[in-house]
């Protein structure tokens, strides 16, 4: 690194558990409806009324939690978060404070580019809280009127908060990449950034080299990111500003004017501003509440948790690369895509015996054929076991690989077999008696070839080759090889 | 002798026979309020042809002979902080005073289902806060036996209707003593039951873990009647406990065979009335005639309940309360006055060049937030807010509300020891009887001191009742109360049932009205 400090990140990630309903409630979860149409007394905290917890967003949670290497303890509890704002219809939000449902764990972050080593990234702790409605600020009219919809009120979000061991914009990103993977794997999220299912705040702060010792920058909490990339540059940037604030300030942490602010990306400015914050820091008066009893889950219960999760990112990247021998940067492509696209790597290798083999075919072929489509796995219409029926027609001879490639096109085009794709290619095998003629031929016309051969350089056998394709495209080259040797042998 | 003087018991009878329809009773009951209410003010809204047509629809039912809810054609009176679907629940304050919530709280549904007659909503302290019912923003409740005087509170509206008899059977919310002790000044048989036992389901939330609906009745067998209707699990209400409801009605009338009574030394102390003490060990006498056994047991803690209870209810009050903020539903302010004093209050500030002022000064928001919520609740309620509000704040939350829930543990360690040695503890309701209204308005910490005996019960979570047991000098109802461990309602009922049959203060009548 060549600057003279070092970026301390941490990040919090709210993410929307996909659950059918609320949190506390039975009202809907879905995206987009009409304002105000997904509400009940309970979510829009109509007096009298009072919170359930649903337990599938506790199961989905301690799922991720235990996902997360947390540790989850034997008792977990609810707490109220108290503040006034007119998207909170409860004046609280239901949140969980000094006993959250999991902490202490870590996900590990790595690069297969290399521009980091692997790293256990630790997670404080992951709790549930109720998501609060959606303020809509209609500055248009002048009046500074606000429009509250409270179809979001109530929607279980799981907040997993990571220790600022973060050290680069890069690590931020892969954090991200990989929380989100992981997510997806568990299948308790849909991790939509637009719809707002996973939001992301940062808190950056660098610590600097100067002649008279280290000195960190004021701490600054970054909001308003809608995309990964968009961390990634608000990070960048803000990093570079506190470096430049502070070249011309000095200001430190916990110096006068050094207290933690908050600040939100502007994406078209590319730029992070100030948000207004009222100095002293908030007080939510957190306490217990006592509409809810604590929640208590057992270790057998955990233990089942951890059974059913099935094999993730990590450990699949591990298994891909020992069992199928692929290159570390395969196992991340591969992981990267999901569990599905997984699974039809390792039905493909399996079949055809050749995980490299199977690992190029799907990263460049059926990868590209699903990006140029912006389609998934599940509508490819080339079964692996049919592709594996391809490859090993490749490996045999049959096919050259670019004439795999076509093959492979036929059967994505017409839904045919791999030997009907074949026929229609005008591809077939060449008779054992069509090819000694070829290859008599071929000897008789090229005495040279045959000199050299048979005083050791072997290798004069390949112009045979290429004449032999030219003739009849379907000749299997590894054969016109053999057949030559052997026939120079006799003469 | 009038319809109105009989129990509910007496009366179903009546219907189930066929002697009287339920709107012959109804008109009956809604006659009296209409005579006796102007001088009690125990109601906040009757809607007398809503009444009767339901009585109406309950009596053809009958007629053809279709299955009857338990309480068929009975009217009964609810605290107004009950929600009652479309109609207004107000909880006595001006916050919720056109407030109509959208649903019926569980209770008022297992009313209806149960073919009660809702005959109206009775008054209270505001949001359930006060013990004398002076605390309404409608106006206070009269004691039916001495109109000076407070019917005790906050279900006082409740209790008066009971005593007044202008309704049979009532429902009232405890929170800190709230259906005893209005009970105990007025006469009637008022229980509050375990938490937990009843839910609470669209009861509008004062202390949350304390607040606990239950009866108030003329009888303990009415209140055991009714209590069977409203008892039970609830999985609307994650509190309620999931365990079976006995036939009250059906075991109320058993007498208890080797009955031990305790009586709390801290309870016969100082603060106590001597003629409340007279009348209470008089009752006491009553029981080992009977052949209970009487010994004394110690609740050590107890004398930290007031303080305890101080810091729990406001702080969940001051939580619960926060939703009244003028944004979604209930009292908002006036909004161009709003932001005309903002104005007048910004260019002051310009004016005289206070820059700080003008970063201080309020946005539209929190004006809208500060007036409405400075609008719309009482004294009390602000004071109560206030005070949860501080003692939740940051570094004063272990102080105050982690130590009082240690206290409180202690609170309910103590009865469960006296409860290995006895069967129900048996003391005083309140320290004396009825006051004069406006007696102890400026003095809350003496009005706060009058719940010294109820709300152990509250903060242990355990069940009590009030019965009557006698009368001051000047005529005014005492009240025994007796309080039980865990959901043991029917051994506190089957107890009140005892004493009612040895007994006549219970069918005494206020002589005034």
């Amino acid at each position: 690194m060549t600057e003279p400090y070092t970026i301390i990140i941490g990040l919090e990630v709210h993410v929307q558990l996909s659950t059918a309903s609320k949190l506390f409630c039975g009202c809907s979860t879905a995206f987009g409806s009409p304002a105000n149409t997904q509400t009940c007394p309970v979510c829009i905290g109509m007096p009298g009324s009072l919170p359930v917890m649903n337990r599938e967003a506790m199961a989905l949670a301690l799922k991720t939690a235990v996902a997360l290497n947390c540790e989850i303890p034997r008792r977990t509890k609810w707490d109220r978060k108290q503040y006034y704002y007119p998207d909170l219809p409860k004046g609280y939000q239901i949140s969980q404070f000094d006993l959250p449902l999991s902490e202490k764990g870590y996900l590990t972050i790595s690069d297969s580019r290399g521009r980091f080593e692997p790293k256990p990234i630790r997670i404080i702790r992951a709790h549930l809280e109720e998501d609060a409605g959606k303020s809509m600020h209609d500055e248009v009219a002048g009046k500074g009127d606000s429009r509250i919809d409270l179809n979001r009120t109530g929607t279980p979000l799981l907040e997993v908060v990571s220790e600022p061991d973060l050290r680069s914009p890069v690590e931020a990103r892969a954090y991200l990449d990989e929380l989100k993977l992981l997510l997806n794997y568990l299948d308790v999220s849909d991790c939509n950034m637009q719809e707002g299912s996973l939001r992301v705040d940062a808190n950056i702060n660098l610590h600097i080299d100067t002649p008279e010792g280290p000195v960190a920058t004021p701490i600054v909490e970054v909001k308003n990111m809608n995309s990964f990339r968009a961390v990634e540059r608000a990070l960048d940037f803000e990093a570079q500003r506190q470096y430049e604030v502070w070249q011309e300030t000095g200001t430190i942490m916990g110096a006068p004017g050094g207290h933690k602010t908050t600040r939100g990306w502007d994406e078209t400015a590319q730029v992070t501003v100030p948000q207004r914050t009222k100095e002293e820091s908030s007080d939510y008066r957190y306490f217990p509440d006592p509409d809810l009893v604590p929640v208590t889950t057992t270790e057998e219960q955990v233990e089942a948790i951890r059974a059913g999760l099935g094999e993730l990112p990590a450990a699949l990247r591990e298994r891909l690369q020992k069992t199928y021998n692929v290159t570390p940067y395969d196992a991340d492509v591969l992981v990267n895509q999901g569990r599905e696209l997984v699974d039809y790597f390792t039905e493909l290798a399996d079949r055809c015996g050749d995980g490299k083999m199977a690992a190029n075919w799907v990263e460049q072929d059926v990868l590209r054929w699903l990006n140029d489509r912006q389609i998934g796995i599940g509508e490819f219409s080339v079964s692996a076991d049919a592709l594996a029926g391809l490859l090993e027609k490749i490996k045999g001879g049959d096919l050259t690989t670019s004439r795999g490639r076509d093959v492979l096109t036929a059967m994505l085009d017409s839904g045919q077999s791999v030997d009907a794709a074949m026929r229609k290619l005008g591809i077939q095998s060449v008779d054992q008696n069509e090819l000694e003629t070829l290859c008599g031929e071929l000897l008789a016309a090229n005495p040279k070839v045959v000199e050299d051969v048979k005083e050791g350089r072997l290798k004069a056998v390949g112009a045979l080759i290429g004449q032999a394709k030219s003739r009849n495209p379907n000749v299997n080259p590894g054969q016109v090889r053999e057949l030559c040797l052997k026939l120079i042998e006799r003469m | 002798m009038s319809l109105t003087d009989l129990t509910a018991t007496e009366l179903l009878a009546k219907l189930t026979q066929g002697e009287i329809t339920s709107v012959e009773l109804t008109g009956v009951f809604l006659d009296r309020i209409a005579a006796v209410d102007p001088t009690i003010h125990a109601f906040l809204r009757i809607d007398r042809p809503a009444a009767l047509a339901r009585a109406a629809e309950i009596d053809a039912r009958r007629a053809s002979g279709q299955p009857l809810g338990a309480l068929a054609g009975l009217p009964v009176a609810l605290k107004d902080v009950l929600c009652t679907a479309g109609e207004p629940t107000t909880c006595a304050s001006r916050m919720l005073e056109n407030f109509r919530p959208p649903y019926d709280a569980t209770v008022v549904a297992r009313l209806r289902a149960a073919d009660a007659v809702l005959i109206g909503k009775t008054n209270m302290d505001e949001f359930a806060m006060g013990g004398s019912n002076e605390n309404s923003a409608f106006g206070p409740v009269h004691n039916p036996w001495d109109t000076d005087r407070v019917p005790g509170g906050s279900s006082g509206g409740s209790a008066a209707a009971v005593a007044a008899r202008m309704t049979p059977l009532a429902i009232g919310s405890d929170t800190g003593g709230s259906i005893r002790c209005p009970a105990g000044l007025c006469g009637v048989t008022g229980l509050k039951p375990t938490y937990g036992r009843v839910s609470r389901y669209g009861l509008v939330a004062f202390a949350s873990s304390l607040d606990q609906i239950g009866p108030l009745a003329r009888t303990a067998e009415d209140v055991a009647l009714i209590l069977g209707v409203l008892a039970g699990h609830d999985p609307a209400d994650s509190t309620s406990v999931d365990r079976p409801v006995p036939d009250y009605a059906r075991t109320v009338s058993k007498p208890l065979s080797g009955l031990r009574l305790g009586l709390a030394r801290e309870h016969f102390g100082e603060g106590l009335e001597g003629q409340v003490e007279r009348a209470v060990r008089e009752a006491i006498k009553v029981y080992e005639s009977l052949g209970a056994t009487v010994r004394e047991v110690s609740l050590p803690h107890s004398k930290y309940a007031v303080a305890t209870y101080y810091l729990i209810a406001p702080c969940e009050a001051s939580s619960n309360l926060a939703r009244y903020d003028g944004a979604h539903y209930g009292h908002r302010t006036n909004q161009e006055a709003m932001l005309a004093e903002l104005e007048i209050e910004r260019k002051a500030l310009d004016a005289a060049g206070d820059t700080e002022g003008l970063d201080r000064l309020d946005n539209a928001l929190v004006r809208m937030y500060r007036r409405t919520r400075s609008e719309g609740f009482g004294p009390e309620v602000r004071r109560r807010v206030m005070l949860g509000t501080y003692a939740l704040s940051a570094g004063y939350y272990d102080a105050y509300y982690l130590k009082a829930l240690k206290v409180r543990r202690l609170i309910r360690q103590d009865f469960d020891r006296a409860f290995e040695e006895v069967d129900l503890l048996a003391g005083p309701v309140t320290p004396t009887p009825a006051f004069r209204l406006g007696e102890k308005v400026d003095d809350p910490l003496s009005m706060y001191l009058f719940d010294l005996f109820t709300i152990g019960a509250n903060l242990a979570g355990i069940g009590g009742i009030s019965i009557p047991c006698g009368f001051s000098a000047e005529g005014l109802p005492i009240g025994l109360q007796l309080q039980a461990p865990p959901f043991e309602e029917e051994r506190l009922l089957r107890a009140a049932h005892m004493f009612q049959t040895a007994t006549d203060w219970h069918t005494r009548k206020p002589p005034a009205i």
